[in-house]
């Protein structure tokens, strides 16, 4: 059962990452950690593995459909361990809830932007 | 790099390495995806089509990943290789599914989804 229920999380994983462009590690992570019984790290690292597999069929896919531009996702992806370090750094001087709030405040900013472009785009 | 650059403007190239940054930044942070934040910055910021911006998202998700992967697998040892792997069986279908109702839907329809998934990961964040 627990199996049947991970496969199904899967699924809408793929689909979320298929439909809005991101990894579905959202939803791999908790997975892996209720239904298969791996611990928080090792279900975050594993996840990167799925991840890896569904953003490159993923993006397979959306190069048939003329949806990639490639060198520009390989400048993005290049500069992300500078990010990644940034973010040791930051996380260990920065209160954590800080952190949270900030990054709930620029994601609730960026929806709100999208939405207002998504309606009054004449499409 | 001066391959990988050519034709790109400064400007485009700065704001490029701006949207790794903050990629790497949050799902450093976070855990979660880089994608959260490229596709939204691609849309905004390079007036990308939310198509363009979420291929071109997975497609740098792929070398994220493997940077990720690469260094939990190879420093950390923490990756279950077998268990990843048949789950990305079904998670595959679901992303072939997945792009396809894609292409099948109003360009717009996308942007309204992300929003969902933005306020759904601050309500997340400001309840942690």
């Amino acid at each position: 059962m627990n199996e049947v229920l991970a496969i199904l999380i899967a699924v809408a994983g793929g689909l979320a990452g298929g439909l809005v462009g991101v990894g579905g590690g959202v939803l791999f992570v908790p997975a892996l950690t209720i239904f298969l019984g791996l611990g928080q790290v090792e279900a975050e690292a594993t996840s990167l593995l799925t991840i890896v597999i569904v953003a490159l069929v993923g993006a397979y896919r959306q190069n048939g459909y003329g949806n990639v531009r490639v060198r520009e996702a390989l400048v993005i992806a290049a500069l992300s361990p500078l990010g990644v370090l940034v973010g040791v750094a930051v996380a260990n001087n920065v209160p954590e809830r800080a952190l949270q709030l900030s990054f709930a405040a620029l994601a609730l900013f960026m929806a709100a932007q999208l939405v207002r472009r998504a309606r009054s785009a004449p499409r | 790099m001066s391959d990988l650059t050519r034709g790109m403007r400064d400007g485009d190239l700065l704001r490029l390495a701006v949207i790794g940054t903050v990629a790497g930044l949050f799902s450093g942070l976070f855990g979660v995806g880089g994608g959260t934040v490229i596709v939204p910055l691609l849309i905004l910021w390079f007036g990308y089509g939310e198509r363009l911006a979420t291929g071109t998202s997975l497609a740098a998700i792929v070398v994220i990943g493997m940077l990720g992967a690469l260094a939990q697998g190879g420093i950390y040892g923490n990756v279950h290789v077998v268990t990843g792997l048949l789950l990305a069986i079904p998670a595959v279908v679901g992303v072939v599914m997945g792009t396809a109702i894609q292409q099948r839907i109003p360009q717009r329809a996308v942007s309204y989804l992300f929003a969902l998934l933005l306020v759904a990961i601050a309500i997340e964040l400001i309840l942690k």
